[in-house]
């Protein structure tokens, strides 16, 4: 199998053609694609992202939402937020996109065999954490405890909400879920997402964390585990800048001495935990 | 019958109460009894008198607040070992919001006239009672400053394929 690079500049995306797509929550749009020559394939890991061009709108980088195990395919999910990812959310079955990539570091799920990993995920944060969670599930005999703690605003905001459910039914996976606000209906937790952490009984010398949400929920989270106990190197977080090349060429997304494109998206906390304090970088 | 001493121990093995003089323990279980709710029926309601605060032993508890055209919105929600209830502190000692049993619920009352008289006779009590609650509001306080900043709502640059 031939690498982006090998088959072209990483500069020109690969034609890809959408299988399905299908509405997560209002604006927020998942959609399964596959390459138009099986050539075309790129493997991918956990974390990593691919620029997503519409053509005549533009190119965005999204990190991948779906099954790891599921190689032949891709999958995202895309808030409605722009021009580009209007387009991505207005896309119908056949129409074709161009792709980029796969770009940036992973999750070191190999590293963390052995240990009790939290993921935690804030809104469409679950999004890139859910290739690490079809992992777990298809690997947990080699980990320890595996939790999963999300936190969205509203109950009708919970992405994937048929698969957290599932996953919550089945045990396989430890999942607390709480919202910022609810009505009488909601019959989960009501709460910030580090309200989540006072319930459990965490061996810190033995737990990794993946954290991925928003910034500040992320620099809270990452906060209120280094006052538990758990080692920066311990955490992970997947960090998000608007970028361009994706190549390390352009510094849209330099990030202090970092270019997220290639040096993250996925980083240790003790990496960039300095870099959280800094206004606006 | 609950017997004093039944009441003391169950405040004892709270965290809240930790490391409180026995002495403490004994005066605060003498303004205790045991409560039980039915899911749905209220401990609290919004405007009444706030003359109490609830150790929750077991079930599950929302702290709500009616909206008009939102209806009842829960803006916490608490179980066992968590405490509720801090109006009866201060003046004009009036609850704030709804408490609301999600589940049958049983909790230890604490009666706040009763002890607002304890602590003015006692201030170490009334030291040790506002140390620990002053951390439960301070948790409270961050925690409500988060969810005002509803992190969840994108507000980046358009685009971004955010969070």
């Amino acid at each position: 199998m031939k690498t982006h690079s090998e088959l072209t500049s990483p500069m020109v995306p690969l034609p890809y053609r959408l299988c399905e797509i299908s509405e997560e929550i209002p604006s927020c749009m998942t959609l399964r694609v596959e390459p138009e020559s099986e050539e075309f394939f790129q493997p991918w890991m956990p974390g990593q992202f691919f620029m997503i061009y519409v053509f005549g709108h533009g190119e965005v980088p999204v990190s991948t939402s779906g099954n790891p195990e599921k190689q032949g395919q891709l999958t995202f999910t895309v808030m409605s937020v722009g021009s580009v990812t209007q387009a991505i959310c207005r896309l119908t079955p056949g129409d074709s996109i161009g792709l980029r990539g796969p770009f940036g570091s992973v999750w070191p799920l190999d590293k963390l065999e052995g240990r009790d990993i939290i993921v935690m995920a804030g809104g469409l944060g679950l999004a890139p954490l859910r290739p690490v969670l079809y992992h777990l599930l298809s690997h947990g005999d080699a980990y320890g405890d595996i939790r999963l703690l999300y936190g969205t605003r509203q109950p009708d905001k919970i992405v994937f909400s048929d698969e957290v459910l599932q996953w919550h039914q089945d045990k396989t996976i430890d999942v607390e879920v709480t919202v910022d606000n609810a009505g009488r209906d909601w019959t989960g937790k009501v709460g910030v997402i580090t309200d989540l952490l006072k319930d459990i009984s965490l061996n810190t010398s033995n737990t990794s964390v993946l954290i991925c949400g928003p910034e500040v929920m992320m620099r809270f989270s990452a906060y209120a585990l280094l006052d538990l106990g758990v080692a920066a190197s311990n955490i992970f977080v997947s960090m998000e800048r608007n970028m361009k090349c994706a190549v390390k060429t352009c510094g849209r997304c330099q990030y202090g001495p970092y270019f997220i494109c290639h040096d993250g998206p996925v980083f240790s906390f003790d990496r960039v935990r300095h870099l959280f304090k800094v206004r606006e970088l | 019958m609950v017997s004093i001493k039944s009441i003391h121990n169950l405040i004892a093995e709270n965290a809240f109460f930790e490391k409180m003089s026995s002495t403490h323990l004994e005066t605060l279980a003498g303004c205790g009894k045991l409560a039980h709710f039915k899911e749905g029926e209220f401990l609290v309601r919004e405007g009444d008198c706030a003359n109490a605060f609830y150790l929750i032993r077991s079930g599950k508890v929302a702290i709500e607040c009616h909206v008009p055209a939102s209806g009842e919105v829960s803006i916490a929600r608490i179980g066992a070992g968590d405490i509720t209830g801090y109006s009866w502190l201060f003046p004009p000692y009036r609850n704030n919001f709804d408490s609301r049993a999600l589940t049958d619920v049983s909790a230890v009352v604490l009666d706040g006239r009763c002890l607002r008289g304890k602590t003015e006779q006692d201030h170490e009590l009334g030291y040790q009672l506002m140390k620990r609650f002053a951390q439960v509001m301070l948790d409270r306080l961050q925690a409500t400053r988060r969810q005002m900043l509803d992190v969840y709502t994108y507000d980046g640059t358009p685009d971004e394929n955010s969070f």
